[in-house]
């Protein structure tokens, strides 16, 4: 148990610096807006005098460094800043935005393991068959079709052609779990689909690689059935690296839903974002940045961690 | 490399039907691109307001959008900013990658800074970064293949850096150290050699992402300016028309799904014939 609280600390420890990496290019992000920023930002109608307090109000007219060590001391107090459109801090207006994105997120997951597994354990299970060819060129093409524009898509052929569904919208699982049920299952689908293309295609050459080993041909020359051969023995083993994929889809995921949110209409993080832009809200901007780099990073620690559980081989050294 | 070992990997690459598709797949559609202005029926850019949204017709092979426009010289002229974007994006990071990515793998001492700046940047979702840099820079090609740059570079600098690594340590390595060689000689002429074939593959993955994440940006609205036909900007105009007139979204994402699709097959395809581990003789 002190290995793993070791493993974890020593995890946690090696995020720092890029954590702080992180932070600078975020903050940069500002200084990148060709010009004087705070002229941008107030628009061409702003005087001489507004700037001038809008550039001291954000600390513009500190040096940099300054600058720097101030926004590092205020995210360490969990101050993103103000919205200046919003009208309230940016915390508060990620946090109102949370729920949809991580609903679709976790969907979309959801989706892409349910579809990705299995075709990619029965394509590696009867390599070279037919079913494999078919389901490796399903993979294929999962993987070049641009999720978004399945999206449109499946809105054309289930909402407007045969009105199954909702064009688009959202409705908190909260409240209406069955109208959120029916909102969220065409994001959930277009999204997961292409996930499950990677995933599937990792499930197929983990599989193939458990068959090749000693204790399958073992179990086979023991008289098992084929079925249980794959079922019992290889299936549980080729899962393992399965699971680190899984959190790499899943890391992904959060860009894919920043951009299905705005096919759906979703009132997301990704919708909040793009009208952060299109209304020059710069603190909004990098909270939104921020916040998915923090998920991003976390999410591969945890895959890392859950991953050394339960693969007994991988020691914490 | 011998004269005589180039007709073997051209072979093996000719014998590859991954590689042969993709490849023809993609080469027609550069030349598409190239001759957009010879192929499109109509002007991309002008607007025929009593023409709008036609179905698919012998007038309008595509049919038209809601302005009017031909959507099959959209389609055509949208190859140009997809294929430009992708391939300056993909010399930007490749040139970018191989600079930093040997000077991380031969320089130990710089090594630590740099990889960690690589790793911040690796640190964010890949779109969300680009919509980042978009949002501060605004609207352009330009920009959009910048930002792309920025955000697909770290990839192609570690995978430079960890062959780096892996062949800094070979004897003809050593002995090119003992016989005086300077360390940026060592890195060029010997270690790079080394990671071609990588690169190569890389290279063409990174094609492949470039293309979609310009559309992607295109679609949000936050990539190349509305005027400007990309495929990304005509899916966007046809979510708005996709009640009536499901072709104009229709046409520039299957444009986009192939040129995918061909890079995806000639990626496999080279990594399956560039790598020696994989090479089945």
């Amino acid at each position: 148990m002190i290995a793993v609280t070791t493993y974890l600390l020593r995890r946690l420890f090696a995020l720092v610096p890029v954590m702080l990496v992180v932070v600078t290019i975020v903050f940069l992000l500002i200084h990148l807006i060709p010009g004087d920023p705070v002229a941008v930002i107030l628009g061409p109608e702003a005087n001489a005098q507004q700037i001038e307090d809008a550039r001291r109000e954000l600390g513009l007219d500190r040096p940099l460094h300054a600058q720097l060590v101030r926004f590092y001391a205020r995210l360490l107090r969990g101050d993103l800043g103000r919205s200046y459109f919003l009208d309230r801090p940016v915390t508060q207006a990620l946090w109102e935005r949370a729920e949809p994105t991580l609903v679709l997120m976790f969907s979309g997951l959801f989706v892409a393991v349910l579809i990705g597994v299995p075709s990619g354990i029965a394509a590696g299970a009867y390599q070279g068959s037919a079913w494999d060819r078919l389901l490796m060129m399903l993979a294929l093409l999962g993987v070049c079709v641009p999720g978004f524009w399945l999206s449109l898509n499946f809105i054309y052929l289930f909402s407007v052609r045969l009105g199954w569904l909702p064009v688009a919208g959202y409705a908190s699982i909260f409240q209406d779990p069955v109208a959120a049920a029916r909102y969220m299952l065409l994001p959930a689908v277009s999204l997961g689909f292409s996930q499950s293309a990677l995933i599937a295609r990792i499930a197929r050459s983990c599989m193939i690689e458990v068959l090749r080993q000693d204790y399958i041909r073992t179990a086979r020359a023991k008289g098992l059935a084929e079925r249980s051969v794959i079922y019992l023995h290889a299936f549980r083993n080729a899962l393992v690296p399965v699971v680190t994929v899984i959190g790499i889809t899943m890391a992904i995921l959060i860009g894919g839903a920043v951009v299905t949110e705005i096919v759906f209409n979703i009132p997301g993080l990704g919708r909040l974002i793009i009208s952060a832009i299109l209304r020059r809200d710069y603190p909004v901007v990098q909270g939104v940045v921020l916040i998915t780099a923090a998920a991003y990073m976390l999410i591969n620690l945890l895959v890392d961690v859950v991953y050394a559980f339960i693969d007994p081989r991988i020691r914490y050294v | 490399m011998s004269e005589a070992s180039a007709p073997g990997w051209a072979r093996r690459l000719l014998r590859n039907r991954a590689v042969v598709i993709g490849g023809s797949v993609f080469l027609l559609l550069v030349l598409i691109a190239l001759f957009a202005d010879v192929l499109a029926p109509y002007n991309p850019t002008r607007l025929y307001p009593g023409e709008r949204l036609r179905p698919p017709g012998a007038r309008n092979l595509l049919g038209t959008d809601e302005f009017g426009r031909d959507i099959a010289s959209l389609v055509l002229h949208g190859a140009r900013v997809s294929l430009l974007v992708g391939a300056v994006t993909m010399v930007l990071t490749s040139a970018g990658g191989v600079v930093i990515g040997l000077i991380a793998g031969y320089y130990r001492r710089l090594d630590l800074v740099i990889m960690r700046v690589m790793d911040g940047l690796m640190a964010f979702p890949a779109i969300l970064l680009a919509i980042a840099l978009m949002a501060v820079r605004g609207p352009g090609v330009w920009n959009v293949i910048v930002s792309l740059s920025v955000v697909y570079l770290p990839r192609t600098a570690m995978l430079i850096r960890s062959t780096a690594l892996s062949v800094r340590e070979l004897d003809y390595v050593l002995a090119a150290q003992a016989l005086g060689r300077g360390g940026l000689a060592i890195a060029f002429r010997h270690i790079l050699p080394n990671c071609i074939g990588p690169l190569l593959v890389q290279a063409t993955f990174i094609f492949a992402y470039a293309v979609l994440a310009e559309a992607i940006l295109g679609f949000l609205g936050v990539g190349v300016p509305p005027y400007v036909p990309s495929w990304g900007n005509v899916i966007a105009s046809g979510k708005n028309v996709i009640r009536e007139a499901f072709w104009v979204s229709a046409f520039p994402g299957l444009a986009l799904t192939l040129t995918g699709l061909s890079l995806n097959l000639l990626g496999d395809g080279l990594r399956d014939t560039l790598d020696p581990r994989l090479r089945r003789e």
